[in-house]
């Protein structure tokens, strides 16, 4: 079979794996829309003219969406697959290492399509989300989507090489995400954090996926609040397809099959 | 016959630590070859390394006529002809057994019919079960139906029955040597010595990463010249006789009892006490 099909086939097994962990499906899929409704519902306030902090944070879940879905799915489960064997038994095989991640690719965008799914539904039935009125914006949406889950992947995929054990890999995992999230304008309005808090989460892809989200999903006369006044679309593209080569580079080099 | 493996002087260093240091052996095609030795031996980094998991510090190794530490772009061909079974796994766990069979089915340019492996390893009773839920034994027949669903030329199998009842074992020896029957090459590493007795054609016994001997099980340490024990009953205990000629030894027992001779027995010592004798000797 040919690396293509095979590739196909290995998505089929991760997402039948994925549906059957009862916790992974809660914890990719639900969790980030729990947050939608406690965050939604608790900070209501407008923070512009027009534009509620509930549309704002839901913005910014879309975002750490792509994050959860691609990196932090993929760096907690990779080093528990390495844990139990599944990658060296796969390694002993004539599969072809390619195949092994168009299937964990294959994973990754189709949570990603029920997550961000879920959260449009949400966000649009419950807190004043207004879907994109012009193609553009699709297709701005689109390109952040892609670019974002491409990004989300292999930085995955990469920081899975350097943890050391499956058991531990939450643990090292969920703080960070969590933390990227307080520093890169999710939890909080990017505008109002410290600068130099600013400054340091400009070096993430995330802070630039949730500003080209609010670019999406917000008025554009939001933009003036943004630090710099204007939505910077094009210096985001540049720093995810940075963090992208970067990445893919990273990941090639750190990523083991077993534990030696 | 050619040969399947070829190790030289093999060596691998952990740190300070030499775990092999200077194995040699030659693995024909068609047999079944047993690796002996405690744990920490250097079996499984020996194995490891002729599965190519393993990079290598020094010597020349030939696995199917591959350098299997530097296959490059002929990994996968060469994989498609070696089957491997590792030691313990947990991975899969939500899948069912016929899914895992029939999904590495597709890996192999040559697989054989996912549903009669299973049926082969025993496993039909449970083919649409969870792995998860099985227990294992049950599991170690999994892995051996993944080993062997590619036909492989080469079967590797690392301590493969361990956790296995009797029953279960007798018939993986069958299935081994219906393998073998097949024209497979088998690489086994085992603690059970009655099973490298049972299925190895030739057996080496490592200490320390290095080969103490290679022999047929029924040769190994001088088994076959080994002096028999007699023991029997008289004058109220039992009497023992260390014999190289226990046919005659109990021909004269026999007159001297005029006939039956009490609780009679004479042994040679198993494979079990050789083994035992030649890693104590090195320690």
């Amino acid at each position: 079979m040919n690396t293509l099909r095979l590739g196909f086939q290995r998505g089929k097994i991760e997402i039948k794996q994925f549906l059957r962990q009862r916790e992974s499906v809660i914890f990719t899929l639900f969790f980030p829309v729990m947050l939608l409704f406690i965050f939604g519902s608790v900070f209501k306030d407008t923070i512009a003219p027009g534009v509620t902090f509930s549309q704002y944070f839901v913005a910014g879940m879309i975002a750490s969406g792509l994050v959860n879905s691609g990196f932090q799915q993929l760096a907690i489960n990779i080093p528990m697959e390495r844990d139990n064997g599944a990658l060296k038994r796969l390694r002993g095989t004539p599969m072809s290492p390619i195949a092994f991640f168009i299937g964990k690719a294959i994973l990754v965008f189709l949570s990603m399509i029920a997550q961000v799914f879920m959260l449009l539904l949400f966000g649009t039935l419950f807190f004043h989300l207004h879907l994109p009125h012009s193609s553009a914006l699709w297709l701005r949406f689109t390109w952040l989507v892609l670019l974002g889950s491409a990004c989300s992947t292999v930085l995955g995929i990469a920081l899975a090489g350097i943890i050391k054990s499956g058991r531990g890999a939450p643990a090292v995992v969920s703080p960070f995400v969590i933390i990227l999230q307080f520093i890169s304008g999710v939890f909080f309005v990017f505008s109002n954090l410290p600068s130099w808090m600013q400054h340091f989460a400009a070096i993430f892809p995330l802070k630039w996926l949730t500003q080209g989200m609010r670019s999406v999903f917000l008025p554009d006369s939001y933009s003036y609040k943004e630090v710099t006044h204007h939505w910077e679309v094009g210096r985001t593209a540049v720093v995810l397809v940075a963090w992208l080569i970067a990445g893919t580079i990273l990941a090639s080099r750190s990523f083991k099959w077993s534990r030696q | 016959m050619s040969t399947a493996i070829e190790v030289l002087d093999l060596r691998k260093k952990y740190g300070e630590h030499e775990a092999v240091a200077g194995i040699s052996l030659s693995i024909e095609q068609g047999e079944i070859y047993a690796i002996l030795g405690p744990n920490g031996a250097g079996k499984t980094t020996t194995v490891e390394i002729l599965e190519g998991y393993r990079d290598r510090d020094g010597g020349t190794v030939s696995v199917l006529g591959s350098d299997p530490g530097a296959l490059g772009v002929h990994g996968s061909a060469w994989r498609n002809r070696i089957g491997i079974v590792l030691q313990s796994t947990s991975d899969a766990a939500e899948l069912t057994v016929a899914e895992t069979v029939h999904h590495f089915a597709h890996y192999y340019t040559k697989p054989k019919d996912p549903d009669s492996v299973i049926d082969l390893v025993g496993l039909t009773d449970k083919r649409d079960a969870k792995i998860r839920t099985l227990s294992g034994g049950q599991r170690r027949r999994l892995d051996v139906a993944l080993g062997i669903i590619g036909s492989p030329e080469i079967l590797f199998l690392d301590e493969p029955t361990t956790g296995f009842d009797p029953e279960a074992r007798r018939a993986f020896w069958e299935l081994i040597l219906s393998l073998k029957a097949e024209g497979t090459t088998i690489v086994l590493t085992t603690h059970y010595l009655d099973e490298a007795e049972a299925l190895a054609d030739r057996v080496a016994v490592i200490n320390a990463g290095k080969i103490l001997e290679i022999a047929t099980p029924a040769t190994l340490g001088g088994r076959h010249l080994a002096k028999a024990t007699i023991s029997w009953h008289e004058d109220g205990k039992s009497q023992n006789k260390l014999s190289d000629n226990p046919t005659q030894d109990v021909i004269e027992l026999a007159q001297r009892f005029h006939g039956e001779v009490p609780e009679l027995s004479v042994t040679r010592p198993s494979l079990e006490d050789i083994y035992l004798t030649m890693i104590e000797g090195q320690a």
